[in-house]
C-alpha cells in the first residue's frame, strides 16, 4: 500500500495555493527600491530634454550649484571625462547616458543634480540652462527613408542614412513560385501602435559605494540582477566581485526592467564621486517617455491562397522604429527578435520575411512588453490577416484556421521560417472555444440583430509562440548565454531554502518554484522559502522577462531538486541498510521495494544527511542545477471575443471572452489563470485604448495616465477561461510558458471581432487603438483607416 | 513629481481665509480637493507661493434644498457626496446624471464641485451642468459676498471671474418653476479620462411643454459651452422627433471642437448631437424624466 503524499495537500504541482508573497504585499509591507532609506543617502532627479531633436550649443549649470544642499551637478561633458557619456545597448549599439553633442528624444537625459532631498534635486534641475538649436524632427519610418531626411545618429562613423538594418528570412523563391500558383492573394497592412510596459513602479536605483571596502551595492528595480551586474562591471570597468545588486521587492516589470538606463549609471558614477548612497527614483512622465517602449512596426503582407483555403505562402515586410537609439532588449541573433515565428501554429509550405529597422526621434527601448522579443507583433499580424483571408476566400473563419492548423501528429513541426515546434493540439483548444462561446448560436444572434441596425462581431486569434529563451546555441545577451540555475539547500529539519537566477515581480515565484521542489521532493510547499534578487547569493541566471522562468529557471528548480533526491537515495539506502538499487520513491519517501512498509521520509534522509552520514559521504543536502534548454518551450492559446458596436458613436461594448489556453503542465492554476486575465486586459487595453504618439515636432503623447490609458476594473471585460494540457515534451515537468500568451494573443480577438461587425462596409483595417471615433470614421465613412491617431492636425 | 515649495496655511474661518488670500496678493491658491490642483503642484505647471487649505473650515460640506427648490452646494461638498444624494436623485436628473460619471471614484471620494467650477477646465463636467441648469457662485471676499452668474464666473480655459481674495463658498441651482428633466450624457475612453465629449440637458416642463431650457457642452471648445440657440428652439412647445432633432443640431453647431487624439471634431460634433438626442428621446417618454 502507497504511503505517498497527496501532492495537492502538500502544496505540489496542480495546487492553487494562495501567493505567499502576498501576505506582505496586501499589507503594505513589500520592501521596493523607494522603501530603502540608507544612511548619509542622497537624492538625484534628471532634467530632461524637452526637444526630440536640437544640437545642445552650451549647458549652464552655475545656478544649480549655487543652490543650498545640491551636492554635485553631471552633465554629459563631465561624464565623458570619465567615458561614461556613452555606453553599450543589448542591440549592440550605443546609447548617450547624458546628452553631448544632440538630443535626439523628447525627455533625453540631458543632465543629473543630486542633493539632500529630492526636491532641492528638482530645484537644481529647474535652474539649469540649455541652449538648444532644433534640428528637423524624424517621428515615423517613412520620414527617416526619405531623401535628404536629418540624419540622427551622425555620432556614428559609417553611419549615413536612419537605416539600422535590413534583415530577411526565408525562401524567396519558393515563395515566389507558390504565389505564381495562387488562385487568390490575400492582402493587409497595418500598424501595430507604441505602447509601453508601464509597470506601477517606475525604473529606480541606489547606488551605495563604500570607498574603505571598494564595494558597490546597487539596489536596483532589475529583471535580471546578475545581467545587470554584468553590465555594470563592463560598462563601468569595476570588477564583479565587488559589484552587489539587490533587486527587492519589484512592482511589475513587463520588460520595462530588463534595459540599462541612464539614471542608473548616473547615480553609480555619483555615488563613486561622493562615496555617499545616491537614490534616483524616476517619475511617471519619465518613465513613460524615455525608459523602454514596446512595438512600433508597420507590417504589410500577403498571402498566396488555393481556392479551398490551403495557404500556400506568405510574404511579409516589417519597418520597425526604434527610437534614436537600437537598444532592443533582446537575446536572439535575429535582427527583429522572433518576427519570424509568425504563422508557426499553421502549415504553410514557404515564407519569406523581409525586415528594416530605423531611427527615428523617439524614445529607445524595444523591449518585449509581456512577449517574447517581438513575437506580440507576429501573432497579431498573422490573426489579422487570417481573418482578411478567410474573408476574401468567404469561408468560416474558425474552419478556414482549421483547415491550416499543424495537425497534432505533425511535431515537431518545423516552422515556415526555421523554429521547430514541440507540441499542441491545435484544433482541440479552438472546439473548446468555440463551444464555450456558443459559435453557430452566436453566428445565428449576429444575422437576427443586424435586422435591427444592430452589428455584433466574433473575433478569434489562434497562436502558439515561442517562449523560454535560450538555448545558449540561439540565444545570448552580449555574448553571455541564456540558461539559468538553481540552488537547493535541505537544512537537518527538513525545511529547505531555494535560490534561483530568476528575478520574480508578480508572477509569484516563491510562490511556485516551492512547488516543484514539493513536486520533487515530497516536501511540504510551506516547507521552502524561496529567495532571488540577490546577486552575491543567488546562483547565476538570466533573469526574468519572456516568459522564461518556467521554463529555463523552473526546469533548473526540478532538476536540482532531483540531484538532492540522488542523494537522499544514498543516505535513504544508508538508513534502510540496503543498496540503493533496492529502493523506489514514492512522494516524500524512499522505501524498500521487496518490503515496501519500511521506508524513510525525505526529512528523515536530511537529518542524516548532517547526524548519521555513511563514512566517505559528504555532509550536507544540498546542489546547484544549470539548465541549458534544449529547445523553446510553445504554449499555444485560442481567444474569442463577441462585441457589439454602437453604430451611432463606434463606441463598441465587449459581450463575451473565452480563452483556451494550453500551456502544457500548470504548476499553480490560479496563478496562471492570474497570468491569462492579466494578459487579455493588456490585450484589451492596446485594442482599445492604448498608444503613445508624436506630433510632428516629436512631442510625446502619452506622458501620464491622463493620455496613456491603464484600464480599471470598470472597463476590463469579464474572462471566461478554460485549458488543454499538452505537455511540454523536453521540459522536465512538462511545463510550459504563459505569462504573455494572452498579452500576444488577444488583442487580435478584439480588433478582428471589430472588424467583423462592420464588415458589410468593406472595411478590412482600423489600427489599434480601436477608438470610438476611428471606428465611427470607418463605418461611415466606409474606408480603414490607418496609423496612430493625429494629433492636433487642425491647428 | 516634487513641487516647488510653497507656504501653506490651514485657516480655520472664510475670514481667514480671505485674509490669508489678501496676503497672498494674487500669488495663493486655494486648496480643496485638490484633485486638479495637486497635480498640477506635482508637475510644477503651478507654484503658488502660498497654499490656502479650506479643509479646515466648518459647515462647507453641505448640499441642500430651500423650502422654495433652491439647491446649494458648499464648497466642501465632495463629489462622492453628491453621488449618492437622495436630494439630487429625486429632484435633479442632470446632476444626479452627471454625479455618477466624474472622473473615478478616488477622485469622486476628494473632489469638490464647487472647486470644479472654479478651476474651468474646459473639460469639466460640472460647468456644464451648472450652466445647463442657469447656476450661479457665491463668492465672499474682502468687499463682502457676491452671486456670479456662471455664464460670468467661468471666463475661459482655466480662467474664473474671482478676484484674488476671493473663495467660492457655495453654488446654487435656482429653484424650477415645473416639473424637471434632463441628463448629462459624456463620452470617455476610460473612466477618469476627460472627456472627448458631453451634453448636458436641463429642462422645466409644465405638462408637456417646456418652459426652461438649458443645454451645455463638455470638452467641445476652449471653454464650457453654452448652447442657447440649441436650447431656446425647446421652449414653448412639447418634445417632438423635429424640435429633438433640431435642438441637436444646433447644438451640434455650437460646439467647436478640435481634432486631436481623443478623435476628429467632425466626430465630436457628431457625438454632441447624438448625445443631445438621446437625452431629450428619452425625457420626451412619458415616464422617463431623466437621462
Amino acid at each position: 500500500m502507497t504511503r505517498a503524499l497527496d501532492e495537492i495537500k502538500i502544496g505540489g504541482l496542480g495546487s492553487s495555493r494562495k501567493r505567499v508573497e502576498d501576505n506582505r504585499f496586501i499589507r503594505g509591507r513589500g520592501n521596493y527600491v523607494d522603501d530603502i532609506v540608507l544612511p548619509g543617502m542622497l537624492h538625484m532627479e534628471i532634467l530632461r530634454s524637452p526637444m526630440a531633436h536640437a544640437r545642445i550649443n552650451s549647458i549652464d549649470t552655475s545656478k544649480a550649484w549655487e543652490i543650498p544642499g545640491v551636492r554635485l551637478v553631471l552633465t554629459g561633458e563631465m561624464m565623458a571625462t570619465r567615458n561614461l557619456a556613452w555606453m553599450p545597448t543589448l542591440s549592440y549599439d550605443t546609447q548617450a547616458v547624458l546628452a553631448t553633442d544632440k538630443v535626439r528624444f523628447q525627455g533625453q537625459e540631458v543632465a543629473c543634480v543630486i542633493a539632500d532631498d529630492p526636491y532641492i534635486a528638482k530645484d537644481g534641475c529647474e535652474a539649469i540652462t540649455v541652449d538648444y538649436e532644433p534640428l528637423p524632427v524624424i517621428v515615423n519610418p517613412n520620414q527617416a527613408m526619405a531623401d535628404g531626411a536629418p540624419l540622427i545618429r551622425d555620432d556614428k562613423e559609417n553611419q549615413h542614412d536612419n537605416v539600422i538594418y535590413d534583415w530577411e528570412v526565408g525562401d524567396k523563391e519558393g515563395t515566389d513560385r507558390a504565389f505564381a500558383q495562387a488562385d487568390l492573394v490575400s492582402k493587409l497592412e497595418l500598424h501595430y501602435p507604441r505602447s509601453h510596459p508601464s509597470p506601477i513602479e517606475c525604473c529606480g536605483s541606489i547606488a551605495d559605494f563604500n570607498r574603505a571596502t571598494s564595494k558597490l551595492t546597487i539596489y536596483l528595480t532589475s529583471q535580471a540582477p546578475h545581467l545587470h551586474r554584468a553590465a555594470i562591471a563592463l560598462v563601468a570597468e569595476l570588477p564583479e566581485h565587488m559589484i552587489r545588486i539587490v533587486s527587492p521587492d519589484i512592482g511589475g516589470g513587463f520588460g520595462n526592467k530588463v534595459p540599462v538606463y541612464p539614471g542608473y549609471v548616473v547615480s553609480i558614477l555619483a555615488s563613486i564621486l561622493l562615496e555617499r548612497p545616491v537614490k534616483w527614483i524616476e517619475d511617471k512622465t519619465g518613465n513613460l517617455i524615455s525608459t523602454g517602449y514596446a512595438r512600433d512596426m508597420y507590417l504589410h503582407g500577403e498571402m498566396a491562397l488555393r481556392k479551398d483555403g490551403k495557404i500556400l505562402a506568405m510574404r511579409m515586410h516589417a519597418d520597425s522604429d526604434h527610437g534614436a537609439f537600437f537598444s532592443d532588449a533582446q537575446p536572439s541573433k535575429f535582427k527583429i527578435g522572433l518576427l519570424h515565428s509568425t504563422f508557426a501554429c499553421y502549415d504553410v509550405p514557404a515564407a519569406h520575411l523581409t525586415a528594416r529597422g530605423v531611427y527615428t526621434n523617439k524614445a529607445p527601448g524595444g523591449v518585449a512588453y509581456r512577449c517574447s522579443f517581438r513575437v506580440t507583433e507576429a501573432m497579431f499580424f498573422q490573426e489579422r490577416m487570417m481573418q482578411a483571408a478567410a474573408d476574401d476566400l468567404g469561408m468560416d473563419q474558425a474552419e478556414f484556421r482549421r483547415r491550416n492548423f499543424v495537425r497534432d501528429d505533425d511535431f515537431p513541426h518545423r516552422t515556415p521560417f526555421g523554429f521547430l515546434t514541440d507540441s499542441g493540439q491545435y484544433g482541440k483548444c479552438l472546439d473548446v472555444g468555440l463551444e464555450a462561446i456558443g459559435y453557430s448560436d452566436f453566428l445565428k444572434r449576429k444575422e437576427e440583430a443586424k435586422k435591427q441596425g444592430r452589428l455584433l462581431g466574433i473575433g478569434i486569434s489562434a497562436m502558439t509562440e515561442p517562449l523560454g529563451a535560450g538555448n545558449s546555441r540561439e540565444y545570448d545577451i552580449l555574448g553571455v548565454k541564456m540558461f539559468d540555475a538553481a540552488e537547493l539547500r535541505v537544512h537537518l529539519t527538513g525545511k529547505a531554502i531555494l535560490r534561483t537566477g530568476a528575478k520574480t515581480q508578480g508572477q509569484g515565484h516563491e510562490t511556485t518554484w516551492a512547488q516543484i521542489v514539493a513536486h520533487e521532493l515530497g516536501l511540504p510547499a510551506e516547507d521552502i522559502v524561496v529567495e532571488e534578487g540577490d546577486t552575491d547569493t543567488a546562483p547565476y541566471g538570466m533573469g526574468t522577462y519572456a516568459s522564461r522562468s518556467t521554463p529555463v529557471a523552473g526546469a533548473a528548480v526540478a532538476m536540482v531538486a532531483r540531484k538532492v533526491r540522488a542523494k537522499a537515495r544514498k543516505l535513504a539506502a544508508h538508513l534502510l541498510e540496503v543498496s540503493e538499487e533496492d529502493i523506489d520513491w514514492e512522494l516524500g519517501r524512499f522505501y524498500v521495494r521487496s518490503s515496501p512498509e519500511h521506508g524513510v521520509t525525505i526529512q528523515e534522509c536530511a537529518m542524516a544527511a548532517y547526524s548519521n552520514m555513511p563514512d566517505g559521504m559528504e555532509p550536507g543536502l544540498e546542489n546547484v542545477a544549470y539548465y541549458d534548454p534544449p529547445n523553446l518551450t510553445w504554449p499555444f492559446g485560442c481567444y474569442i471575443a463577441t462585441v457589439e458596436v454602437d453604430p451611432q458613436t463606434g463606441v463598441w461594448d465587449v459581450l463575451n471572452v473565452v480563452a483556451v489556453d494550453d500551456c502544457g503542465v500548470r504548476i499553480n492554476p490560479m496563478i496562471v489563470e492570474g497570468q491569462i486575465m492579466g494578459g487579455l486586459t493588456e490585450a484589451y487595453a492596446m485594442s482599445s485604448m492604448q498608444f503613445i504618439t508624436f506630433d510632428a515636432q516629436g512631442n510625446c503623447v502619452g506622458s501620464n495616465y491622463m493620455d496613456y490609458l491603464l484600464p480599471t476594473a470598470w472597463e476590463a471585460p469579464g474572462y471566461e477561461l478554460h485549458e488543454v494540457v499538452t505537455p511540454s515534451p523536453h521540459h522536465p515537468i512538462g511545463a510550459k510558458g504563459v505569462g504573455e500568451c494572452a498579452t500576444v494573443g488577444g488583442p487580435a480577438a478584439f480588433v478582428n471581432a471589430v472588424i467583423d461587425a462592420i464588415k458589410d462596409t468593406g472595411v478590412r483595417n482600423i489600427d489599434m487603438p480601436l477608438l470610438p471615433d476611428r471606428v465611427y470614421e470607418a463605418l461611415t465613412q466606409r474606408h480603414d483607416v490607418s496609423g496612430a491617431p493625429p494629433v492636433k492636425t487642425d491647428d | 513629481m516634487y513641487p516647488s515649495r510653497f507656504r501653506y496655511e490651514a485657516p480655520r474661518s472664510i475670514d481667514e481665509a480671505v485674509a490669508l488670500l489678501h496676503q497672498g496678493a494674487g500669488e495663493a491658491k486655494v486648496l480643496a480637493g485638490g484633485q486638479s490642483l495637486v497635480p498640477l503642484l506635482k508637475l510644477r505647471f503651478a507654484a503658488p507661493e502660498l497654499l490656502v487649505d479650506i479643509n479646515s473650515l466648518p459647515g462647507l460640506d453641505y448640499h441642500r434644498v430651500d423650502a422654495d427648490g433652491t439647491i446649494r452646494v458648499g464648497a466642501l461638498c465632495r463629489h462622492a457626496d453628491l453621488e449618492r444624494s437622495t436630494i439630487l436623485a429625486t429632484r435633479q436628473p442632470t446632476m444626479a446624471a452627471a454625479a455618477r460619471v466624474i472622473a473615478d471614484p478616488i477622485v469622486r471620494n476628494r473632489g469638490t464641485l464647487v472647486g470644479s467650477l472654479c478651476h474651468a477646465d474646459p473639460q469639466g463636467d460640472w460647468a456644464s451642468v451648472v450652466t445647463a441648469l442657469g447656476g450661479y457662485v457665491t463668492a465672499q471676499g474682502s468687499s463682502g459676498r457676491r452671486n456670479i452668474p456662471i455664464a460670468q464666473f467661468v471666463t475661459g480655459p482655466f480662467q474664473n471671474a474671482l478676484a484674488h481674495d476671493e473663495v467660492a463658498v457655495e453654488a446654487v441651482i435656482p429653484a424650477p418653476k415645473g416639473t424637471v428633466a434632463g441628463g448629462y450624457l459624456k463620452l470617455e475612453r476610460r473612466v477618469g479620462d476627460f472627456a472627448t465629449a458631453g451634453a448636458a440637458v436641463a429642462l422645466e416642463m409644465s405638462g408637456a411643454v417646456v418652459t426652461r431650457a438649458g443645454i451645455a457642452l463638455t470638452g467641445v471648445g476652449g471653454s464650457t459651452i453654452d448652447a442657447a440657440d440649441a436650447a431656446h428652439a425647446l421652449v414653448g412647445g412639447p418634445l417632438t422627433a423635429d424640435s429633438i432633432g433640431r435642438a441637436a443640431d444646433l447644438a451640434a453647431q455650437a460646439a467647436q471642437p478640435r481634432t486631436d487624439h481623443r478623435g476628429s471634431a467632425d466626430y465630436k460634433r457628431h457625438i454632441v448631437r447624438t448625445f443631445v438626442e438621446r437625452i431629450l428621446t428619452r425625457v420626451a417618454q412619458p415616464t422617463e424624466r431623466a437621462a
